[in-house]
């Protein structure tokens, strides 16, 4: 539809535009799929990819001081997101705070801290190799994009060959029935954030070699898009049904849409809009079929 | 260690376990020898599923003793009976829908089939197949579990409660709790095979309100009245009756279904009138009831006969039809419709359509009138008192109070205040039973047959869904069969000219 409207949707350029800009976005959502699976909710990107970017380029080589740990500095952002998870995580089996609750929070942790360490002064990076991820391209995609699609490869073998991603489904699917089996359910509900969050980590990463420079904002509006694309793709938010493939399906479509949008000349301001219908829509085109359960919503 | 075959394989002594206003087992006695398929029986609330919880540590007794094998345990949870060899088999809902029947089977004891958090599907496929094998089944082991029958999933289960002889060298001892509430009498077959197959290399402790099934499949039956044991009796040459006179202290009515009390069926214009009615599941059903009239509608798993009964309160979707009741056509798109029209509906899922858990009897009884008023105006809250502890007394909840909240009850009792709730509004028109008696004991069971006797009298039709096949010939006036989503026979009942079972089992298959 997009591609009758306007003869720029079609070109390569485009394509290749859309991929990469899909890139965060897919890394994102693969992080949330795990927690929607569980039948949770995760809020906390915003924050953890704002923390994440600051640090990663506050280590890496940049202009505000003499650090240059090169990869190493990217595998400190990717922990600390994996650690602001934990927190999320903990918050939900030892406090009993309700998910979306205990991430929205942890979500303005990761904002502070962000803030503290940008201290006003915007670090610009230096670093060949982080700067390279955005511009250099393979067989015609950006690095960002390749990473992007091993986050997808990753995700899927997790969530297919290892016991924590089945543990994933099942919590979402019956968690009463981990119990009873003598399934401890915590730790595992807890690694599921932290795995989330090293995602978030790395999203929080790549934006700042898109930026080239580390934003307190890098990672706003992602967390929404996440869930919107996740939920396109066909993962209840009510848990055990879905996956980190039909979520880069969805990531796809979403980007898609917007780029689309973009195309035709809609007002960027419409997106927000957009898209918040595209979620509402898809998340009633999901509960239609077991609306016969006449089942009540929370 | 050897134990010789004197030595029951669980014994208990003295068991108490108390709740908040209630001995839910007041020094209960309880010897389960090897190989041996024990019945256990009793009045809804007399303690049943909670001794069986205890012998899975799933409830902490406050006094008393499980011995296994000769040797006293504490059992604290399900993992520490599992060591002990001993597992249970949940009436419901212990299966996750969305992983394959070898991850349920293998559910936190994958051993092999995970190695350092990940999984070999191979592996998790031959150990899952090992089970399966023990119990003769051939489901594919790598299939999702949501997409067996409910037969099937039994069999995961089962297969899946087995995997505790890896972890103790004995004999295992399995309880069931219900297990075959939910079945048809072909599937109630197969589980009694698998049963006599398990007595081969285990001991089973199996619960069930139908006298006679127990009677068939065990070798001995124990009786527990009000948390107490009450005796015991070798099952050979017993007698249903006799069970039923230990659990209740007394003897019951023999006229079980009060057929002579039928209500006489008016003709004329029919109360309920269903005109080509089509969905999903079922095409162009045809139905009138009368006033006082009970039809039953009977038929195998997927005879459509259940949407029937969700689709006349508007809670199934439908592509064609009219339903009329006393000569007005109402909209079916809905239950509020439903509702205004002076329906009412008791759902067999009870745990997830008939009742707010947390909730009290009394709010729970009174649900229907606050929600849809359906039915007049408020009950003024010391009238409603009254009300609610008339139908507590009358269908004998058993529920410290009206106050208690209606997930701390039995199963039978719960499923008894939600039938209340449509009795207590008192103009009901038509009533739709899905499975009323589904977990009640004989005698309350026998009690809702009188109401629906009443009831009638008093003019209201009824459409019943019957646990058995005796049940809805001894209760209905008219048995419609439904084969394939179509009514395919229409079977004239009347007190005196009753059909055999045999008779409508030919319509139905
Ligand atoms: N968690 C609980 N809290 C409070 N009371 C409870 C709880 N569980 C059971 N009870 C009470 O203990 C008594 C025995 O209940 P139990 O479930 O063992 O009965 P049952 O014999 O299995 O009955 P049914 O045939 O209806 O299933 C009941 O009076 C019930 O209300
Ligand atoms: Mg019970």
């Amino acid at each position: 539809m997009f591609a009758v409207l306007s003869p720029r949707f079609r070109s390569i350029e485009n394509v290749q535009n859309m991929v990469d800009a899909a890139a965060v976005l897919a890394v994102v959502t693969c992080g949330i799929t795990f927690v929607l699976l569980m039948g949770s909710i995760d809020l906390s990107a915003a924050g953890v990819m704002g923390a994440s970017a600051l640090t990663v380029s506050l280590l890496v080589a940049n202009n505000r001081n003499d650090n240059d740990l090169g990869l190493l500095g990217i595998g400190v952002a990717v922990l600390l997101g994996c650690a602001f998870g934990c927190l999320s995580g903990l918050a939900l089996v030892l406090l009993k705070v309700p998910s979306f609750m205990a991430t929205l929070g942890v979500s303005a942790v990761g904002l502070g801290v962000a803030t503290l360490m940008f201290a006003g002064v915007q670090p610009n990076i230096s670093d060949a190799m982080l700067k390279g991820w955005a511009i250099e391209r393979f067989l015609g995609l950006s690095y960002l994009t390749w990473i992007a699609a091993t986050c997808v490869l990753v995700g899927w073998l997790l969530q297919r060959y290892t016991r924590l991603g089945r543990y994933a489904f099942a919590i979402g699917g019956a968690e009463e029935v981990l119990a009873l089996s003598g399934v401890r359910v915590k730790p595992y509900k807890v690694a599921v954030f932290a795995v989330a969050g090293a995602f978030y980590g790395l999203a929080g990463v790549m934006v700042t070699s898109q930026l080239g420079a580390g934003l307190v904002q890098a990672g706003s509006g992602y967390d929404f898009s996440a869930i919107t694309a996740a939920v396109v793709g066909g993962t209840l938010l009510t848990g055990g049904r879905g996956g980190v493939l039909h979520s880069a399906v969805g990531v796809l479509l979403v980007v898609v849409l917007t780029n689309g949008l973009v195309q035709i000349g809609v007002s960027p301001y419409w997106q927000g809009g957009v898209e918040g219908l595209i979620v509402v829509a898809a998340v009633a085109a999901a509960v239609i079929p077991q609306r016969r359960r006449n089942q009540v919503v929370k | 260690m050897s134990v010789p075959a004197s030595t029951p394989a669980l014994e208990v002594r003295g068991l108490v376990k108390h709740y908040p206003g209630v001995k839910a087992l007041d020094g209960v006695d309880l010897v389960v020898r090897q190989h041996e398929v024990l019945g256990l029986v009793g009045e809804n609330g007399a303690g049943k599923s909670t001794l069986l919880k205890a012998l899975v540590g799933l409830v902490v007794p406050d006094a008393g003793e499980i011995r296994v094998r000769g040797e006293a345990v504490k059992l604290r949870s399900v993992v520490d009976a599992a060591d002990h060899g001993i597992g249970m088999v949940f009436q419901e809902q212990s299966l996750v829908p969305n992983l394959t029947a070898a991850e349920n089977i293998l559910l936190g004891g994958e051993g092999p089939g995970v190695r350092r958090g990940v999984y070999r599907w191979d592996a998790m496929r031959r150990l899952a197949q090992e089970q399966l094998d023990k119990i003769g089944s051939n489901i594919d082991p790598l299939v999702r579990t949501d997409a067996l029958s409910f037969a099937d999933r039994q069999m995961v289960e089962i297969a899946k409660v087995l995997r505790i002889e890896q972890r103790s060298q004995h004999p295992p001892v399995i309880v069931l709790d219900e297990p075959t509430s939910v079945l048809e009498s072909k599937e109630i077959e197969t589980l009694f095979a698998q049963i006599r197959r398990l007595r081969e290399f285990a001991s089973v402790v199996f619960v069930s309100h139908r006298l006679d099934e127990v009677l068939e499949v065990c070798d001995r039956v124990a009786v527990l009245r009000n948390g107490q044991s009450v005796g015991e009796v070798a099952a050979a040459g017993a007698v249903p009756r006799e069970l039923h006179r230990m659990m209740i202290g007394s003897t019951g009515s023999d006229d079980h279904y009060h057929e002579n009390a039928a209500a006489v069926v008016e003709s004329g214009q029919p109360r309920l009138a269903v005109r080509g009615l089509s969905g999903t599941s079922f095409q162009d059903v045809n139905l009138d009831v009368a006033a006082g009239e009970i039809v039953a509608i009977v038929g195998v798993h997927g005879s459509g006969r259940e949407d029937v009964c969700r689709a006349l309160f508007g809670a199934e979707p439908v592509t064609a039809g009219e339903i009329w009741m006393d000569g007005k056509k109402i909209d079916i798109s809905g239950t509020r419709a439903a509702c205004a029209a002076g329906i009412g509906y008791v759902p067999a899922e009870r745990k997830t359509e008939g009742m707010v858990g947390p909730m009290s009897v009394a709010e729970n009884m009174t649900l229907a009138k606050q929600r849809a008023r359906c039915a007049g105006p408020f009950v003024a809250p010391g009238k409603q008192a009254t009300v609610v502890d008339r139908w507590i007394d009358r269908l004998s909840i058993r529920t410290p109070g009206r106050d208690t909240p209606i997930q701390r009850l039995s199963g039978g009792n719960q499923q008894k205040v939600v039938l209340a709730r449509w009795l207590v509004g008192g103009d009901i028109r038509l009533l739709l039973l899905d499975h009323p008696t589904r977990g009640l004991d004989i005698g309350a069971r026998s009690e809702v047959y009188r109401l629906m006797r009443e009831l009638a009298a008093s003019g209201v039709a009824t459409v019943l869904l019957a646990d058995s096949l005796e049940e809805a010939i001894g209760m209905a006036d008219r048995i419609l069969v439904m084969n394939d989503g179509r009514v395919v026979s229409e079977v004239g009942c009347p007190a005196g000219g009753k059909p055999s079972p045999l008779d409508l089992v030919k319509e139905m298959v």
